[in-house]
């Protein structure tokens, strides 16, 4: 437990230890704000609510948290401290959790700084603050959903540029997966049975519910395997291919 | 201790290590010597439980680094090939980093932590960022973090490339007083850190291990070994008188600088005698010296050989 504490504080600092930090969290806001305010019509829709504010979060997520997710392993592959990584006694679940729980910590406090919408929602009228947690609960399991992607695409490259792209390539897939530009391409040589299995993996339908304010434990656990899912898959990938 | 048994590791189709065993027992400081690409950094990986083990095992204080790869973790410490560390942090952040991760108990953190810095002289460079120091310092800096937590083994690959003669010399000593009751495998091309510091050589080639022996075996396999060499200040009428000796095999004047070299017959003692004759004919000379043998030219006949070439 501590040894994954201790990967992420590491890992956790290191975001700090570059401007890119700052400039990410500038860039979140600046967009997030000028999405919900411009293209939202947060104000002309008069209603209090953060809608507008989570229904552009999928879009806004598959370019930055690639970005956030690119270094996590390939860095390391990069400038060989893998093998010092990994030969500190460690094991490669706590490796993998640790970093990955650092960078969600750090999208998670980007999220949290786009607190002034919420205030200016709260100023302006009486919304649902339930609805708004749950909004935010889900907008962070969809980013850590991301990172996981991320986390795991990373390992299999040293080099930050094709994580950053294979993440996003994955990344707008699944958030794209229950649309008919997907669903007709797979539908054209899947039988039916997986066409909907492929469709009900789709992150947007999930997120769109809790985006309203409705948490289904299902939407929960979707986002959870997810994560789970890929975390693994990245585990084993690492463990396969540390030698290159 | 570090045991390996028939230790393999291939990389797609490459043989990168073809069966190696051997045991390094505390006290030991083993020096692994090969020419480039002879499998030893993908041997020390495999102790360190980095590289799993294609086939063959290796075991580390007792525990199998496949099976136990935690416990064999804590038991050692490990400077990888190139000395690799976090550029983004500060000499002082990433070694805490290793000692927090490494576990040392709090009280003893500082004290451990203040004598690698002193050891190895960091505390000039202790808040600059890693990625800004010198190669000699980022190889210190490495060399830190694998003994900071004072570990029974340790595994050095090429600990002193970079470092300038007063460093070598530093981490030579280093590792010398750290001998005594630990068992260390370096890895290095430079000969003469073998008789500094190893008092144990192992030589591999092509993934496989051609030489087990102490260095002054190695030395005694040496062409040179028993000869003996003098300048001279006129060599022509010595060398004649030379060859003539009955214990003497053959006579070389190096062609630069005019030095004699004198090979005994096999196992033959032939200071005395060259002295004896070279007095005798009133030959002066400058200078003389046995020699104990030439670790470069023994290394150099391993690993051409035939038994290199067999395993190639
Ligand atoms: N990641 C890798 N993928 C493929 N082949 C590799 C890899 N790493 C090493 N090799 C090959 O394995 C062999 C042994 O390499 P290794 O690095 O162990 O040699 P070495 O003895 O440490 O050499 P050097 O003295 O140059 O450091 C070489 O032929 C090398 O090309
Ligand atoms: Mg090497």
């Amino acid at each position: 437990m501590s040894a994954m504490f201790g990967v992420f504080r590491r890992e956790f600092a290191s975001y700090f230890a570059t401007p890119v930090a700052y400039v990410f969290i500038v860039i979140f806001l600046l967009l997030s704000g000028a999405l919900t305010f411009y293209m939202g019509d947060f104000y002309e829709r008069g209603q209090a609510d953060l809608q507008p504010f989570f229904q552009f979060q999928p879009w806004l997520y598959l370019f930055l948290v690639p970005a956030v997710a690119m270094r996590l392993w390939a860095e390391e592959r990069k400038s060989g401290t893998i093998e010092l990584l990994l030969t500190l006694p460690v094991t490669m679940t706590q490796a993998v959790l640790g970093k990955f729980l650092a960078a969600w910590a750090f999208v998670a406090i980007a999220l949290a700084l786009t607190f002034p919408i919420w205030l200016t929602a709260n100023y302006l009228g009486q919304p649902d603050n339930g609805a708004i947690l749950a909004g935010y609960l889900g907008s962070l399991l969809m980013a850590g959903a991301f990172l996981a992607i991320g986390s795991c695409l990373s390992a299999t490259t040293r080099s930050q540029i094709v994580a950053f792209i294979l993440t996003v390539t994955t990344c707008f897939l699944f958030l794209l997966a229950g649309f008919p530009l997907v669903l007709n391409f797979f539908r054209s040589f899947l039988p039916q049975a997986l066409v909907d299995g492929i469709a009900s993996l789709s992150f947007l339908a999930h997120f769109a519910a809790i985006a309203k304010g409705v948490l289904d434990l299902r939407d929960l656990l979707f986002f959870a395997l997810v994560i789970g899912f890929w975390l693994y898959a990245g585990a084993l990938l690492l463990d396969l291919k540390k030698a290159d | 201790m570090i045991e390996t048994d028939n230790l393999t590791r291939l990389y797609g189709d490459i043989v990168a290590v073809a069966g190696i065993s051997f045991r390094v027992e505390p006290g030991q400081v083993l020096g692994f010597l090969g020419p480039n690409g002879a499998g030893k950094s993908t041997t020390m990986k495999m102790l360190a439980g980095f590289l799993a083990p294609s086939a063959g095992s290796a075991k580390v204080c007792g525990h199998d680094v496949e099976t136990e790869p935690l416990a064999a973790k804590r038991t050692l410490g490990y400077l990888p090939e190139g000395a690799p560390s976090y550029g983004e942090m500060s000499v002082r952040e990433f070694l805490q980093f290793i000692v927090r991760m490494r576990r040392i108990d709090p009280e003893q953190r500082r004290r451990r932590l203040h004598e690698v810095i002193g050891r190895l002289q960091l505390e000039r460079v202790l808040e600059q960022p890693i990625d800004t120091l010198s190669k000699g310092f980022k190889r210190r800096v490495g060399l830190a973090q694998a003994i900071v937590h004072d570990p029974k083994v340790l595994i050095l690959d090429e600990p002193t490339d970079g470092l300038d003669p007063n460093q070598k010399h530093e981490v030579r000593g280093l590792i010398n007083a750290m001998a005594r009751e630990r068992t260390i495998v370096i890895s290095t091309h430079l000969l003469e850190e073998v008789h500094a510091v190893c008092n144990r050589v192992v030589i591999i080639a092509h993934g496989r291990l051609l030489a087990d022996a102490t260095p002054a075996e190695l030395e005694a396999r040496s062409r040179y070994h028993g000869a003996v060499s003098f300048s001279a200040v006129s060599s022509l009428a010595a060398r004649e008188a030379l060859e003539r000796l009955p214990v003497v095999e053959s006579v070389e004047v190096d062609p630069l600088d005019g030095r004699i070299t004198v090979f005994p017959r096999q196992g033959r003692q032939i200071l005395g005698d060259v002295q004896a004759l070279l007095a005798a004919q009133g030959i002066r000379i400058t200078e003389i010296q046995l020699e104990r043998g030439r670790l470069d030219e023994v290394f150099r006949r391993i690993t051409t050989g035939p038994a290199a070439e067999a395993a190639a």
